[in-house]
């Protein structure tokens, strides 16, 4: 291994140790994580905000966001301080506790999600051998927030798009879950740093022969759909619900939502990339050393973030380019579609795995 | 049978056809230079309007601070709006007689539609259409213009 | 069996609009809603009446209009030539060849212009962003054309009773051309994004479904009308301008769904492209105008003319009594008489077919607001 974070962490963690009580070193520990994840995150969103702003305005033949900084790139700074001096308004007869809560669990969701993604080798704060049914319990927290905050703003458009989302993340979990489990057949573990080094001979939408692809297909559609995002923005649908379930949210709450939208899509990304892209491994084919070699020089950061933005850009491709499904439609693609197309699969898949067919 | 044959027809068409959908969208991002944006008011100078382009109501003076209105009201009758408004005054010229000539020609922008209509009917061509579009001022009596400029003349020759 | 009263759904309103993004203004429509299921529609309008009838009592006929132009803003130039003509008729002026064709072309490439923005509009409403910049692209040009021949991208107001306000730009016919070549190659595209998508077509085909019957009855037209069979062109059974000597086709569906609305107007623009090309070569030497008296004033009685916009059929009914000005003034506009299907279409759909249904029948409300 050419870049082991790990030999980081332990330096760390050894040095910590020699000045201070287990306990201490336990919290600060903590701290430190609590600290990284968090900057993580806000540079995330500002980042990730422009982007959208910008691949969005190139496929729509614009400029963008071109006025604050070099080619606009301080325009989400600017926005966050607009927002930030927004006044934060509420409906009269809104639940005003419930109403003030909602954000927060959206955005503690989606910050709970992210800790569990291995960045690089060692680079990895919860690593549990269930790894992926907490990333896919954890993202579903989620829609609780959106219920709470379609029902407390006491406005119809909301109260439509909350249960509009409630229907549509129940039906879209299974086929989330289900194409994950498709890959699980192959690796026999849960837990995502195994995932990963189980690919260091190949990722597995290669190495998964058609059911991989048809796996990552499924997962493709159905987490653009988790994430709430066009062409499945029901939730949302600008042009029918005004702003669906965060109509009545302004200022800083208001970003709360946009916020975790983005960091749903980067965990939804980074989960993709690591159980059919290998994550952080670099790109190996069987046993051409030389090649591997080469391809290891590469940092793992690099490669993950490099996975991730590639699946970030589909997804937004889609969003720039589909119109909005209607929500019975919506349905009938899961359960019509997605979900048996998933389940022959993972039987394919089985076969494939039971005859040892896959490389 | 049938049913399944069309239901794995159902999905090539749809995968099909959304492809070609992301094709096109693809096919913009890839050339940037088909980008159709101006960045405004960065272009200002070299920003071209077309001649024929109706801004707002002006009133050409010549370098001796004479302008062509003889105050015949003609566009101020014609005008839909009442955006224009002659305030004229009789003065007593060189030779003796006595002429009109205008006091004020004022002109309401808040009001005027651009239409273009008191343009043709100038017997004399004295106003025209400039191509200015900045309209936007941060006081409504700033809207109302008087179109000529104090102390100016009617030119000579002109009845 | 008896029938489960209890179990009933209770059903709701909501108010759609004055301000919401895809009624297209300020139009207002009171939903009785069950869940997601309509069960009425029922539009309130009157947001943004200016009486413009009641102004045209007052205004000179050349002033007229002048206010046509701010009630079917798309399709101002139509609008124009239908008062316009409605004078000449009662003037019994014959205008010049020239600017017949002029007339024609403006006005063909007015509703090319038109279609595009409710093209992009449509696809915003259906979600698809990216379609409504792509419309603006391709209608950018034909807006360019206006200001440089007309004096003005949306209120053009080149019409005046007897010709046009002043002749074409020298550069008006290669743009044109230019302007043919580019739509006749990013009209494709339109079918790509959109028409042959399958959401797109789930979203529209079946949807919004109004009858011949109805559609007549409601006095639907153009495009609107047009999809449920009813052949309603104004331009093909009451030719005005120069469309007697122009060969085309009148677009009719079957279907009277909101798909079939859609492809109307998209076959509609292929045709107007070749109506463009029929005439733009062929523009007659000639004035631009006949010279009217500057104080119009039309003998006393009742002159109706009817032209074909984007939207529809629209008419003028002028009352004279021999005044300078109209002593009764009605306007025909398309978009209310369109409107007024909205709720025969709308029920048992879902919100978003209502957004869908909308967006087909095209709805500017300065038009059916006058």
């Amino acid at each position: 291994m050419l870049y082991d974070f790990n030999i980081l962490t332990d330096n760390i963690h050894q040095y910590l140790t020699g000045v201070l009580p287990p306990v201490w070193v336990m919290l600060v520990e903590m701290a430190l994580v609590a600290v990284a994840f968090l900057t993580f995150f806000t540079l995330l969103g500002l980042s990730l905000v422009y982007i959208e702003r910008k691949v969005s305005a190139f496929f729509q033949l614009r400029l963008g966001p071109m006025r604050v900084g070099f080619w606009g790139t301080a325009q989400t700074i600017a926005d966050v301080i607009k927002l930030l001096f927004k006044e934060s308004t509420m409906n009269k007869y809104a639940d005003k506790f419930l109403f003030n809560l909602a954000p927060f669990i959206i955005l503690t969701a989606a910050v709970m999600a992210v800790g569990a993604i291995p960045f690089a080798n060692g680079l990895h704060a919860l690593d549990f051998d269930i790894g992926i049914l907490y990333v896919t319990a954890v993202s579903s927290i989620g829609v609780i927030g959106i219920l709470l905050a379609g029902w407390s703003s006491n406005n119809k458009y909301s109260l439509i798009g909350a249960m509009r989302s409630g229907a549509q993340i129940v039906s879209y979990e299974l086929s989330v879950g289900l194409s994950l489990l498709t890959i699980i057949v192959l690796t026999g573990s849960l837990q995502l740093s195994t995932i990963v080094e189980s690919q260091a001979n190949g990722w597995w939408i290669f190495k998964g022969h058609i059911p991989a692809v048809i796996a990552f297909i499924v997962f493709l559609i159905a987490s653009t759909a988790e994430t709430n995002r066009a062409p499945f923005d029901l939730a949302e649908a600008e042009s029918e619900l005004t702003a669906g379930f965060h109509t009545e949210y302004s200022g800083m709450k208001f970003s709360f939502f946009f916020l975790a939208e983005f960091a749903n899509m980067f965990v939804v990304a980074a989960i993709g990339a690591t159980v059919f892209f290998g994550g952080w491994m670099p790109f190996h084919i069987g046993n051409w050393a030389g090649f591997n070699a080469v391809m290891d020089y590469i940092p793992p950061v690099i490669w993950f973030f490099g996975k991730v933005s590639v699946i970030i850009f589909i997804m937004m491709w889609f969003r720039w380019t589909f119109p909005r499904l209607r929500i019975d439609q919506l349905l009938t693609l899961e359960w019509k579609y997605l979900l048996p197309i998933n389940l022959v699969n993972i039987l394919l898949m089985a076969f494939i795995a039971l005859m040892g067919w896959h490389f | 049978m049938k049913e399944i044959i069309q239901y794995f027809k159902d999905i090539a068409f749809g995968i099909k056809s959304l492809i070609k959908g992301m094709r096109v969208t693809g096919h913009y991002i890839s050339r940037p230079s088909k980008i159709i944006t101006q960045q405004y008011p960065e272009n200002k100078e070299t920003l071209q309007m077309f001649d024929r382009f109706r801004g707002e109501v002006v009133m050409p003076h010549d370098e001796n601070n004479e302008h062509m209105c003889t105050g015949c009201s003609a566009c101020e009758v014609v005008c839909p709006n009442g955006t224009i408004e002659i305030i004229s005054k009789r003065v007593e010229m060189e030779d003796g007689k006595k002429q009109k000539i205008i006091d004020k020609f004022v002109y309401h922008l808040q009001m005027c539609t651009m239409c273009g209509l008191c343009i043709p009917a100038c017997p004399t061509d004295a106003i025209v259409m400039s191509n200015d579009f900045e309209h936007a001022v941060f006081d409504r009596s700033q809207l109302t213009k008087i179109l000529n400029k104090p102390g100016s003349k009617i030119m000579p020759g002109i009845k | 069996m008896e029938e489960v009263t209890s179990l009933e759904s209770q059903e709701y309103f909501i108010n759609m609009g004055p301000q919401h993004p895809s009624t297209h203004g300020v139009l207002r429509l009171l939903l009785s809603l069950d869940g997601e299921i309509i069960r009425k529609v029922e539009p309130h309008l009157g947001y943004i009446h200016r009486s413009i009838e009641r102004m045209c009592e007052y205004d000179s006929y050349q002033q007229i209009v002048h206010l046509t132009d701010r009630m079917d803003y798309l399709s101002c130039h139509i609008n124009n030539e239908a008062v316009c003509l409605g004078v000449e008729m009662g003037l019994e002026v014959e205008v010049p060849e020239r600017v017949k064709v002029i007339r024609t072309i403006i006005s063909e490439l007015n509703r090319i212009s038109s279609h595009q923005l409710w093209w992009g509009v449509m696809g915003m409403d259906l979600g698809a962003i990216t379609s409504f910049l792509y419309g603006f692209r391709d209608r950018e040009m034909i807006t360019d054309i206006f200001e440089e021949t007309c004096g003005a991208r949306l209120t053009m107001n080149y019409n005046i009773p007897g010709g046009l306000m002043f002749d074409i730009h020298p550069n008006f016919q290669k743009r044109t051309k230019e302007f043919v070549e580019h739509f006749k190659k990013t009209l494709p595209e339109y079918d790509d994004l959109l028409s042959n998508n399958v959401i797109f077509r789930e979203r529209t085909v079946g949807v919004g479904k109004i009858s011949k019957e109805d559609a007549i009855s409601f006095g639907c037209t153009g495009p609107t009308g047009r999809a449920s069979g009813f052949s309603c062109d104004v331009r093909k059974h009451d030719p005005y301008s120069a469309y007697p000597q122009v060969d085309f086709k009148e677009i009719l569906a079957e279907e009277g769904d909101c798909f079939a609305r859609y492809k109307c107007r998209i076959d509609e623009m292929w045709e107007s492209l070749s109506i463009i090309e029929q005439l733009i070569d062929n523009i007659p030497e000639g004035d631009y105008k006949v010279q009217t008296r500057a104080v119009i004033k039309l003998p006393a009685g009742e002159y109706y003319q009817k032209v074909e916009t984007a939207r529809g059929e629209f008419g003028v009914y002028i009352i004279s009594n021999g005044a300078k000005s109209p002593y009764r003034l009605k306007f025909r506009s398309p978009g209310f008489s369109n409107l007024s299907a909205l709720n025969k279409m709308a029920v048992g759909g879902k919100i978003a077919d209502l957004v869908a249904i909308m967006s087909t029948i095209d709805l500017v409300i300065p038009d059916i607001d006058r």
